[in-house]
C-alpha cells in the first residue's frame, strides 16, 4: 500500500516544485485562519505593553531597555507561534503524507518553516519598530530594527522547526518546546538586541546584524535536515 | 578477524559484564588521584600571593567545569554514533551521561559562585563563561526532559539524539555568542604551553584532579551504563543468569 502512494507521488515532481507547492499551501491555509495568525501579534504587543507598566513609563529609562525588551518578546512570541508550525498538520495526517510521498523530507520542512517565517516572523519585523517607538525609540533606528527582527526570526523560526519537531509526540509540549529551544535561540537574542542598541544610539549596526545574518544561513543549511530527522522519529 | 573485539561491544550482555569488570579500577584510581590532588592542594600547595587561600577552590571548580563540557561532548557523540550506527549501547550511553553532566555542571556552578563570592564580592556574575555554562546545564535538562516525556525507550533514544547532535553544534556557537560581552572572568591560567603561570606545587594538584575527576566520570558512567542496561533488557534471558550468578 504504502509503495503504491510513493510511485503516485513521486512522479515528475522535483523537490523544488513540490517545497514550492507545500509553501503556497501552507500560506494559503494560513491566511484562511487570521485569528491564529493574529495571535502571536497581540501577544508581542502585550508583552512590550507589560515593560513600561512593570519598569516605568519615562521614556528616556525605556529606551535603554528597549532592545532586551523587544528582543524578549519577540523570542516569546517566535516560541507561542512554533505550535503553529507542525501541529495541525501532524494531528490530520498530512506530515505523514508528507514522509511518505517519496519527495525530500527536509525540502517539504524547509518550505513549511519559510512559510511559517512569512507569516510569523515578517509580520513581527513591520509591528517591532511600532513596540519600539512607543518605548522612545528614535524614528532614525526603525529600519535597524526592521533588518535584524526580519533576519533573526528567519533563525528563530529554523531552530524552531526541530524543537517543534522533536515534540510532536509530546502531549502538552508547551514548557518541553521552550526548554529545548530557547538555549539554542540565545545566540540570536544577542546579536539581534545588540543591533537594535546599536541602531537606537545611531551607531553602524552592520556588524551584529552580519553575524545574525550567518546564523540564519547556519540554520537554513543544517535546521532542516536535523527537523527532517526529528519528524521521522516523531511519526514513527 | 581483529575487529572482532569492536563489534562485541554493541553486545549488551558483554558490555554489562565488561563495565562490571572495569568499573573497581576507574572507581579506585579516581579516588587516589582526586584523594592526592587533594591532599597536594590543600596542604601542600603555597597560597595564592593575590587571592591567598581562597584560590584552592580550583581544585574542584576547574575539574568539575572541564567535565560539563567534557561530557556533554561524551553524550552527543554517543548519541550521533547511535543515530547513524543504530547501535543501542551507543544510545544507553548517551541516556547515562546526562545526568552526571548535568550534576557536574551544577557543581562547575555552585564552586565558581562561592569562588566569585569571596573574590569578586558577588555571588552571581553576569559573566560570558558563567552564562555559557548556565546555558550549559539548561541543554542538559532540556536532553533529559525530552527523553522523560516520551515513554517509548526506542523513539526516546533517536529524538534525544537529534537534540543532543544539535547541542554539540550549537555549544561553541553559544559559547562565542556570549563572549560578545567583556569579561570578568580571570584568563585561563592552565593551558599555556612552554610558561606556565601556576608553579608546579599548584599545578601538579590540579592536573591530578583533572585525570581524577576524568576518571570518576568514566566510573559513573559504567555505573549508569550498568543500570541503563539492566532496564532495557529487563526481559532479556541473559539478564537473569548475570543478576542471579
Amino acid at each position: 500500500m504504502n509503495t503504491s502512494v510513493i510511485e503516485t507521488s513521486a512522479t515528475g515532481t522535483s523537490a523544488f516544485e513540490a517545497a514550492r507547492l507545500v509553501l503556497a499551501r501552507d500560506v494559503r491555509l494560513a491566511l484562511r485562519k487570521r485569528g491564529q495568525l493574529v495571535q502571536p501579534l497581540a501577544f508581542f504587543a502585550i508583552v512590550t505593553t507589560l515593560f513600561p507598566l512593570g519598569i516605568s513609563p519615562e521614556l528616556s529609562r525605556l529606551r535603554d531597555v528597549a532592545p532586551g525588551v523587544l528582543w524578549v518578546a519577540a523570542l516569546l512570541s517566535s516560541l507561542l507561534a512554533l505550535e503553529f508550525l507542525f501541529r495541525d498538520d501532524a494531528q490530520d495526517g498530512t506530515l505523514e503524507q508528507h514522509v511518505l510521498s517519496g519527495q525530500s523530507l527536509t525540502w517539504l520542512l524547509f518550505a513549511k518553516t519559510v512559510a511559517h517565517w512569512l507569516l510569523t516572523g515578517l509580520p513581527l519585523a513591520v509591528m517591532a519598530p511600532l513596540a519600539g517607538l512607543a518605548l522612545g525609540v528614535p524614528a532614525a533606528a526603525v529600519s535597524g530594527i526592521v533588518l535584524s527582527v526580519a533576519i533573526g526570526s528567519v533563525a528563530l523560526s529554523l531552530i524552531g522547526s526541530i524543537g517543534a519537531a522533536l515534540t510532536l509526540g509530546v502531549k502538552r509540549s508547551g514548557a518541553l518546546l521552550s526548554l529545548l529551544t530557547l538555549p539554542l535561540s540565545m545566540p540570536v537574542l544577542i546579536f539581534g538586541a545588540r543591533a537594535t542598541e546599536l541602531a537606537i544610539k545611531g551607531a553602524g549596526f552592520a556588524p551584529p546584524l552580519y553575524l545574525l545574518g550567518a546564523l540564519a544561513v547556519l540554520g537554513i543549511t543544517l535546521a532542516p535536515l536535523a527537523a527532517a530527522a526529528a519528524v521521522r522519529i516523531s511519526l514513527e | 578477524m581483529a575487529w572482532t573485539w569492536f563489534h562485541r561491544l554493541g553486545s549488551p550482555p558483554y558490555i554489562y559484564g565488561l563495565a562490571a569488570r572495569l568499573t573497581p579500577w576507574f572507581a579506585w584510581s579516581a579516588a587516589a588521584l582526586i584523594g592526592g590532588g587533594l591532599f597536594g592542594g590543600l596542604f601542600l600547595a603555597p597560597p595564592d600571593y593575590q587571592q591567598g587561600e581562597d584560590f584552592r577552590i580550583i581544585y574542584v571548580h576547574a575539574p568539575t567545569a572541564w567535565m560539563s563540557l567534557m561530557v556533554y561532548s561524551t553524550m552527543g557523540i554517543s548519541a550521533g554514533v547511535g543515530l547513524i550506527w543504530r547501535i543501542k549501547i551507543a544510545h544507553a550511553v548517551a541516556a547515562s551521561c546526562a545526568p552526571i553532566g548535568a550534576s557536574f555542571t551544577f557543581a562547575a556552578l555552585v564552586t565558581g559562585s562561592l569562588w566569585g563570592g569571596r573574590m569578586w564580592g558577588t555571588y552571581w556574575e553576569w559573566d560570558p563563561r558563567i552564562v555559557s555554562e548556565l546555558i550549559l546545564l539548561f541543554l542538559y535538562l532540556g536532553y533529559m526532559g525530552l527523553r522523560s516525556a516520551m515513554d517509548d525507550m526506542q523513539r526516546a533514544d533517536r529524538a534525544s539524539a537529534v537534540l543532543a547532535v544539535v547541542g554539540i553544534v550549537n555549544v561553541p556557537i553559544i559559547h562565542y555568542s556570549v563572549l560578545w560581552w567583556n569579561s570578568l572572568h580571570q584568563a585561563p591560567s592552565v593551558m599555556q604551553l612552554g610558561k606556565p603561570t601556576m608553579p608546579a606545587s599548584m599545578l601538579t594538584p590540579l592536573l591530578m584532579t583533572l585525570l581524577g575527576f576524568t576518571v570518576l566520570f568514566a566510573a559513573l558512567l559504567l555505573v549508569r551504563l550498568r543500570a541503563e542496561i539492566l532496564n532495557r533488557e529487563r526481559t532479556a534471558s541473559w539478564i537473569r543468569e548475570a543478576v542471579t550468578s
